[in-house]
């Protein structure tokens, strides 16, 4: 099995073979970008097309009915199955090298999550052939989506509810690979920080993503199978919907941006070169962060009619939340004071964040004024506030960590000057599309309309937020277009690309060999690489074990067939109220493969293999040549 | 791993722990359970704001239609199931493989009289017309009451899968990890029945 990384050239349908069964972290973390990748690009096209028909009022490009659907599967795309799934890459491509280990905890249940995911992703998407989108935002609000007629509302929640399920196995794998597989003297305050958020917004999944599934179980009932959780004429409250969102939704944006985070705490220093500011503040602004983002959910509610105590409370929780974030901002811009500053892509990326995050972050502290988010509400102040800290934050994040992290995992490099271009029509674009919509939102323009009358003095700021608009649609292509021009170039083979990598996996060569470490590392401290070459030591690390038998998980196709289960059991359950006889069995046979799967899993021991000596030897030498990782 | 035998003599402390998977199994139902705790509390909140809710003149309230001898025999019958599973898991730490298999095979019986008593009560509930679309309170309480029947079907399931798939290999540092985590989760399924039977019942039939 393991001669599989000694052969050189596979067939198409074995490496086919090979994707579709791979429990490998640093695949799946590739599948991950570039499923991610993809659903970015189509949100992006459905966000280009609504700011064609915001360019000029009364414009007629798409109708009030498809620009509902636009802006819900933007926002739905966007954040459940573009930045999440980004960031999934990430951190399974980094994360097990950063800690040294062989692989995560659960490698099956790691591809069971990106299958989840990615079916759940494609059934959504089905609704554009299947009778229409969703079109209730993608808050879904109970009381504008119960009654929505079609299917569309019925795909969000059923492919949500997949695709849900995958996020919250990967958190759980996340929390426990960072619990007890750490390599022997990484400590959890040795822990580089992208580790450390990874750990902190796993575990913010696995608190959040429950709450979410119960609020689509509801809608799903409701809608489905004749529950009254939301209908008003049966004792049902609409009102339970928006808390239960909430309660997930508000963490979420953590969710995502805390690792954004984590990956500038990873840039930043690298390119400062000079060791990360603040170490143990920053952890412990991180945990503080996830903490306080449980008890804030209420702010996205204040005219919902709560109460003035109510909202008093939930304005206090949400502003004291900079005060952790400004933290972080102060230990990112010490850490580049006085440091030597090499101005490199990810770096740009760094700079770009940190004002960009500010503005989204002062802006939110406006919104935690109860009194003013009464004006500000449902205003296109509000579409500025979250791209400000989503695009500022989460997206460059995205782009800066692309280029940072492709030499580990392509064994290539982005090409810095098309980089360079990319970034600035991309940041300029971003700033041009969203600055003037604050001012929109005070001038009193509503979010999500489909247009707007003329002469109300919003006419050019619109204009010039489409251009905007372009310019990042631009900025995208000539990234897309600067992975496949670095796809033909050359291999690196090196270690440490940027020569001031500081954290553990910058200690390993590329290709980095399927089993990582060919021996689990030792640590010696915080920023070990770092230590390691400032000793001296020309072999990367020193290591806790002797060279010897490397034991490694075995691939399994079960997780794509269970996945492909629930898929077919969610067209059952979809097509359900329209009184088909076939959605029943349908829904028997979709679960039944899944559960079926399940209990073959239990039942089949899955011991794993061995990588001999012999073996590993071999594949070094194959990879580096002679004298193997030296 | 599994090829190793072991008697009570070299049988490690704490087998379920012993090896890598292990400990990452144990680690995970932990970290599982914590997230299950949050769904249930979303559907605990969802049906206190609920109960009693329903269309005008609806004739079903919590106050007359729950039983407590019936929710009383249920929970003694899965609080002793809790009982019985921890007494396999002491056989587990002992090397003693027939005590594990006996004590699971009791807690599955009493696991199925729970379940059956509660099939009784659901067919019960619907035959008087308080049927799952009945009203918000009727959807609210079948969903709760019904995630914990569905999480103690799951448990069913998973220790039969173990007592059948292990009956003729015994113990070792592979399976031992799965009876544990297994025993883990049924105990999580007793404390939120727990909680049912004090929120729904007790509290349901005092008004
Ligand atoms: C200092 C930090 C922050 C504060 C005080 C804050 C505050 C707020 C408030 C009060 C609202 C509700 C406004 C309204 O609808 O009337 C809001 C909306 C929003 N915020 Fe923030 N925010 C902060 C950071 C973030 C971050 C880091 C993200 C994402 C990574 C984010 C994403 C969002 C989103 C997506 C919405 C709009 C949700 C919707 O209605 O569709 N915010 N924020
Ligand atoms: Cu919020």
């Amino acid at each position: 099995m393991s001669s599989v990384a000694v052969s050189n050239k596979k067939g198409f349908g074995a490496t086919l073979w090979d994707y579709l069964t791979t429990v490998d972290h640093k695949k799946l973390g590739v599948m991950y970008l570039f499923a991610g990748t993809l659903f970015f690009a189509i949100a992006g096209f459905e966000a280009l097309l609504m700011r064609i028909q915001l360019m000029i009022p009364n414009n007629d490009f798409v109708s009030a009915g498809t620009f509902n659907e636009l802006l819900t599967m933007h926002g739905t795309t966007m954040l459940f199955l573009a930045a999440t799934p980004l960031l999934f890459g990430f951190m399974n491509a980094i994360v097990p090298l950063q800690i040294g280990a062989r692989d995560v905890a659960f490698p099956f249940l790691n591809s069971l999550g990106f299958w989840l995911f990615f079916l759940g992703a494609i059934f959504l998407h089905l609704s554009f052939f299947l009778g229409g989108a969703p079109d209730a935002g993608w808050t879904n609000y109970a009381s504008l989506a119960l009654y929505s007629p079609g299917h569309g509302i019925d795909f969000y929640v059923l492919g949500l509810q997949i695709s849900g399920a995958g996020t919250l196995i990967s958190g759980i794998n996340f929390i426990v690979t960072i619990i007890t597989m750490r390599a022997p003297g990484m400590t959890f305050m040795r822990m580089p920080l992208f580790t450390w958020t990874t750990l902190i917004s796993s575990t913010l999944i696995l608190f959040a993503f429950p709450p979410l599934t119960v609020g689509l179980f509801f809608m799903l009932v409701d809608r489905m199978f004749g529950a009254n959780f939301f209908d008003h004429t049966m004792g049902g409250n609409t009102i339970i919907w928006e808390h239960l969102f909430w309660i997930f939704g508000h963490p979420e944006v953590y969710i995502l941006v805390l690792p954004a985070f984590g990956l500038f705490s990873e840039i930043i220093p690298v390119f400062a070169r000079k060791r990360l500011f603040g170490y143990s503040s920053m952890v412990f602004a991180t945990i503080l962060i996830g903490f306080l983002g449980f008890m804030v959910w209420a702010h996205h509610m204040f005219t919902t009619g709560l109460g003035a105590t109510a909202n008093a409370i939930f304005a206090v929780a949400t502003m004291a939340i900079a005060v952790p974030t400004g933290m972080k901002v102060f230990n990112w811009i010490m850490t580049i004071w006085g440091g030597s500053v090499k101005v490199t892509v990810p770096m740009l990326y760094a700079l770009g964040f940190i004002p960009s995050f500010v503005a989204g972050g002062v802006t939110g502290v406006m919104q935690a004024a109860a009194p003013l988010d009464y004006q500000l509400h449902d205003s296109y102040f509000i579409v500025a506030h979250f791209h400000y800290v989503i695009v500022g934050g989460i997206v460059t994040a995205i782009f800066g960590s692309m280029h940072f992290y492709w030499p580990i995992m392509f064994n290539r490099a982005l090409n810095e000057k098309l980089g360079v271009l990319t970034f600035w029509i991309f940041f300029i674009g971003f700033h041009l599309t969203f600055f003037l919509q604050h001012f929109l939102g005070l001038m009193g323009m509503p979010r999500r309309v489909f247009t707007f009358q003329a002469d109300q003095g919003w006419d050019l700021f619109n204009f010039i937020s489409s251009i905007g608009a372009i310019m990042m649609a631009i900025g995208v292509v000539l990234l897309v277009i600067n992975i496949i021009i670095t796809a033909k170039s050359k291999p690196l083979n090196c270690r440490d690309y940027w020569g001031d990598g500081r954290s553990l996996e910058w200690a390993i060569k590329t290709p980095v060999p399927f089993y990582n470490f060919k021996q689990t590392p030792l640590i010696r401290g915080f920023d070990p690489y770092w230590l390691e070459k400032h000793d001296g030591n020309k072999e990367g690390m020193i290591y806790a074990e002797p060279l010897g038998d490397i034991h490694m998980p075995n691939n399994s196709i079960l997780p794509l067939v269970m996945s492909i289960g629930t898929f077919i059991a969610a067209f059952g359950a979809l097509y359900h109220p329209d009184g088909v006889a076939w959605s029943i069995p349908v829904i028997i046979i979709g679960l039944g493969i899944t559960v079926a799967s399940m209990i073959l899993r239990s039942v089949k021991d899955d011991l794993g293999y061995h990588v001999h000596v012999e073996e590993v030897i071999a594949t070094e030498e194959h990879l580096y040549g002679k004298g193997g990782n030296k | 791993m599994e090829h190793t035998k072991f008697t009570p003599q070299t049988w490690p402390d704490k087998a379920e722990q012993a090896t890598m998977e292990g400990r990452n199994k144990f680690v995970g139902i932990w970290i599982f359970i914590c997230s299950d705790i949050t769904l249930f509390a979303s559907v605990f909140a969802t049906y206190l704001s609920l109960k009693d809710k329903g269309p005008a003149g609806m004739e079903f309230s919590a106050a007359e239609l729950f039983e407590l001898p019936l929710a009383f025999v249920m929970t003694m019958l899965l609080l002793t199931s809790s009982l019985t599973s921890v007494y396999a898991m002491y056989h587990l730490k002992n090397h003693n493989f027939k005590g594990v298999q006996i004590w699971m095979s009791i807690t599955v019986l009493l696991g199925l009289g729970f379940l059956a008593l509660e099939i009784y009560e659901f067919y019960h509930y619907v035959h008087i017309g308080f049927g799952y679309t009945q009203s918000a309170f009727s959807s609210a309480f079948f969903t709760l009451v019904g995630t914990h029947g569905l999480h103690v079907v799951i448990g069913l399931v998973w220790i039969v899968c173990l007592i059948v798939r292990n009956a003729k290999r015994g113990l070792n540092l592979y399976n031992a990890p799965k009876y544990y985590a297994a025993s883990i989760f049924w105990h999580f399924i007793d404390v939120v029945w727990v909680f049912i039977f004090t929120v729904v019942y007790l509290m349901g039939v005092l008004g």
